[in-house]
């Protein structure tokens, strides 16, 4: 059995990444354009890392499902990017982004992950400013910053409500200069549905040409994957139509471990479903938080319009449980204290699954304009989706799945326990622990993609022992013949439901059961009914059309059949964590006053897990989490 | 609502292509859009037709990934609205929707509404970036940009490439995606060495992909869904000039 070595540097925690950077063998410059790495996936840790490899020499081929690049669900991401430059005078520094980050993930992450994120925050921020990103500004000409949930000092930076995209953007033209150089070649509209393994080493992926059908296999002496997380598996997230799990899931069935699965955000502040069509959710960015109170009526099934509705009237249920963090508290616990309230009847909106987001009292201290200034295209989207002015009437927001903090397991050089699988951003369980804080996934990806993976991947290459190969060998043609037979199957089941009617499914499952609140009775019911789904699934498909061109059914057909195995993952793996933790709280485990109660004695590790094969239980491997230079606490924002 | 649909259906990039015409009595006014699409396509797989491609990712009008012309639209009737942010409470009972693919010679249909747009990234692949490696660069506060230079900058730097501005276009130029970019870059102190050369590569990879010029008559503004203004065509011209000016004698040399 492979061991769960996480390669932690020793030393002093504040030392440890410079002391790994000095002992990494390095490739000779007129060598690394002798090997080709692949990255598959092209968002913010994808794009980073393959520009990064293209400016160091290496040849890169670079995959995405999405029409361009620029697509990658990064884009979407609003509200900002942590850094600890301390510009704003007011106590920042790296070992409170790191300690923050820890305490917000409920010390469930390796704590020399987080201190390395936090000591390359800064970087990140200098490299996008170079590259033309533009972050907001003072008048004089500074930089920015506003305040996020977590944190008590102003370190996220941002561009409007569009961070995401610029930084993204930022990426993609540097990934573009590359292609342009002839260091890059882009495949878009190509998806990864199979990781070829050869000697032990991952060497190659099988995909798809999305527009013609035409399966292929590329080698490389290298794969990184950074092809996001897997919210999607609930159905209805804040993720894009087609984020999806398929390269990592593809990964872990060769032997890749998946670390906590059970570790999913569900984001405190989404515009609440319209009805049964509803084909995702969308967020409101954690920054409104900033300025918008969050409230219920104190009475259930108060039914007066908000206006009507007296202060005295109101539960300011944030700023009365949490006084010191108020309406920043972090996701899990915004989430679960809206969870209580709308479980409670105080919810508002249809259905009761709603509270409110009010700006009034912002909109008297600043003015109708700075308000609007400061969150003018959220709002915008807000009245695009629900008809309604939020600088009239207070805006009604409700959690929804919106990130995943589990992925592929990966040690501290971002490597899978597969040989030469490297695993990036979203797509790992690296740095946020059971929780993410806001702000922190746009630092994640780059982080990884700048600045982690153009140093240690040069290590494992340098380090030698890979094998010539091409693909023409064995292991390329049994996984290319698989891919081939499992697209046939999909075309040729005929039976009478689409795979949306699948995924639908799963997602009803998984919200009840396997969402905010989760008990033993509930998981197990899910693992009952996730098999039978999958059954289902695998006997009354339907897929129009063939499998030789442009089916966007068939692309669909192939993530859902494998949401509806890691969704089984997901559950066994909270099932098996007895406590509650960030995002994962499980009801029989809380203390007196609802807050999540972890056990530390049985339960700080990441929980690894082996595929077996079809239909096997799945065997659990652990990392103990060992923390060196921080006392556990409970959690509290109180 | 009950609505009538006529859409382009167009088996491959080959395929000569129709317009097909569907019926969805019961569309609710709080549909996005694709939403109603979907509806559409669960019903023609629970018939054993064909859904209709189109292309779709974020549905929240950042990614760019969704466009096609409703009833001559680009995006649709509604202003600074992406399709899959478009709500059926615009539209009324009754009324008719002819739904067809981004036309322009550079944009090849792959299949009913979905298109080929890849010449834009390769329009970017001639400047579209200031040249630098990750790993040098120095502390972001010591390049000062004043905050209406930022702004502005922002302002053009909010294109999502969706290529409404090209359908849109009774030429099919491309000049205000491509403006767009000249202008983020070029209003802020970094970009500012690679100006001149970025204008000068960007239009001529234009011009080579096969868009239109630029006839100042603005329909590609009006479609915009992030509210690009012309004026970010007059800088790509300004700046465009500039270099044709600043590097006449390498261009003469270089033609010839």
């Amino acid at each position: 059995m492979p061991t769960l070595d996480s390669r932690i540097p020793s030393g002093p925690l504040a030392d440890k990444w410079t002391k790994r950077k000095n002992d990494l063998k390095l490739v000779n410059p007129a060598n690394k354009r002798k090997y080709t790495i692949i990255v598959v996936g092209t968002g913010l840790a994808g794009a980073s890392a393959a520009s990064s490899f293209g400016e160091l020499g290496y040849n890169v081929k670079n995959f995405c499902f999405q029409d361009t690049p620029r697509r990658a669900h990064s884009i979407a991401a609003q509200g900002g990017i942590n850094a600890a430059k301390s510009y704003q005078n007011d106590g920042d520094s790296v070992w409170r982004l790191f300690y923050d980050t820890i305490k917000g993930g409920d010390f469930r992450a390796r704590e020399a992950n987080v201190h390395r994120l936090a000591e390359v925050s800064n970087s990140i921020i200098d490299q996008a400013t170079a590259q033309g990103v533009p972050f907001a500004r003072e008048y004089g000409g500074l930089l920015a910053n506003r305040s996020f949930g977590g944190a008590l000092v102003s370190r996220t930076f941002y561009a409007r409500g569009q961070t995401g995209q610029q930084l993204l953007i930022g990426a993609y033209q540097s990934l573009m200069r590359q292609v342009e150089l002839g260091k890059v070649t882009m495949f878009p509209r190509t998806e990864m549905l199979d990781l070829v393994v050869i000697d032990g080493r991952a060497r190659g992926i099988v995909t798809r040409n999305l527009i013609t059908g035409k399966i292929e296999s590329h080698i490389g002496d290298a794969v990184v994957l950074a092809t996001g997380g897997y919210g999607n598996l609930y159905y209805l997230s804040t993720n894009a139509k087609g984020s999806n799990a398929t390269a990592i899931w593809r990964a872990h069935r060769k032997g890749a471990f998946f670390a906590n699965p059970s570790y999913t955000q569900i984001h405190p502040t989404c515009i609440p479903r319209a009805g049964e069509f509803q084909s995702k959710l969308t967020l409101m960015s954690e920054s409104l938080r900033n300025d918008g109170r969050i409230w219920v009526p104190k009475k259930a099934g108060d039914k007066r319009s908000p206006d009507q509705i007296p202060e005295g009237d109101r539960d300011y249920y944030l700023e009365r449980k949490y006084p010191t963090y108020g309406n920043l508290a972090p996701r899990d616990i915004s989430s679960r204290a809206a969870k209580q309230v709308c479980d409670a009847g105080m919810g508002v909106g249809p259905g009761g699954l709603g509270v409110y987001l009010d700006f009034a009292d912002s909109i008297k201290r600043l003015g109708k304009n700075a308000i609007a200034e400061r969150y003018g295209n959220l709002f915008e989207m807000y009245n695009r989706i629900t008809g309604e002015d939020p600088l009239a009437v207070p805006m009604r927001i409700y959690p929804a799945v919106h990130y995943t903090m589990g992925g592929l397991w990966v040690d501290y050089d971002l490597m899978s326990n597969l040989p030469g699988l490297f695993v990036l951003g979203e797509a790992n369980f690296s740095d946020h622990g059971a929780n993410r804080l806001g702000a922190s996934a746009l630092m994640q990806g780059l982080a990884d993609g700048y600045f982690v993976i153009p140093y240690t991947i040069g290590d494992y290459l340098a380090r030698g022992g890979i094998a010539k190969a091409g693909t023409d060998h064995a292991e390329f043609k049994t996984a290319e013949k698989a891919v081939e037979d499992r697209e046939k199957r999909f075309v040729s089941i005929n039976g009478k439901h689409s795979a949306d009617w699948f995924h639908k499914k799963l997602g009803e499952i998984m919200w009840s059961d396997v969402g905010m609140a989760r008990s033993k009775e509930s998981l197990e019911r899910a693992l009952k009914a996730i098999p039978e789904v999958r059954e289902q699934f695998w006997k009354d498909l339907r897929v129009p059309g063939s499998a030789g061109d442009f089916n966007q059914e068939l692309e669909k057909a192939g993530r859902v059949a494998d949401f509806l195995e890691l969704g089984e993952l997901l559950t066994w793996d909270a099932l098996q964590r007895n406590e509650s933790c960030g995002g994962h709280f499980r009801t029989e485990y809380q203390t007196d006053e609802g807050e999540a109660k972890r056990n530390d004695a049985e339960y700080a590790y990441a929980a690894a897990w082996e595929w077996t094969g079809e239909n096997k239980p799945w065997t659990l491997n652990k990392e103990p989490l060992v923390f060196e230079s921080i006392q556990l606490q409970t959690r509290s924002y109180k | 609502m009950r609505l009538t649909l006529e859409i382009w259906r167009q088996k491959d990039a080959q395929d000569a292509g129709r317009f097909a015409r569907y019926d969805l009595p019961d569309v609710s006014e709080h549909m996005s859009f694709l939403e109603m699409l979907d509806v559409l396509n669960q019903e023609l797989i629970g018939k054993g037709e064909e859904p209709v491609a189109f292309d779709s990712d974020c549905r929240e009008g950042i990614c760019g990934m969704c466009g096609f012309v409703v009833n001559g639209y680009p995006h649709g009737p509604q202003p600074a609205t992406t399709v899959c942010q478009l709500h059926m409470r615009h539209f009324h009972d009754g009324e008719v929707l002819r739904l067809e693919p981004f036309r322009a010679k550079a944009f090849p249909v792959i299949k009913d509404l979905a298109i080929d747009r890849s010449a834009l990234d390769r329009i970017i692949m001639a400047g579209g970036y200031i040249s630098t490696n990750a790993g040098g660069p120095r502390d972001a506060n010591s390049i000062l940009v004043g905050k209406k230079e930022s702004d502005l900058s922002m302002d053009a730097a909010a294109c999502i490439g969706c290529g409404a501005c090209v359908a849109a276009c009774p030429n099919a130029s491309a000049s205000l995606f491509t403006g767009g970019k000249i202008s983020h870059l070029g209003l802020l102190p970094q970009g500012e060495p690679e100006r001149k050369t970025r204008a000068l590569n960007m239009v001529e990879r234009h011009n080579q992909e096969g868009f239109g010029g630029c006839t100042v008559i603005g329909a590609c503004a009006e479609a915009c869904p992030k509210g690009l203004k012309l004026d970010f065509i007059a800088r790509m011209n300004k700046d465009y000039l500039a270099g044709s000016l600043t590097f006449r004698e390498e261009a003469a040399a270089s033609s010839g």
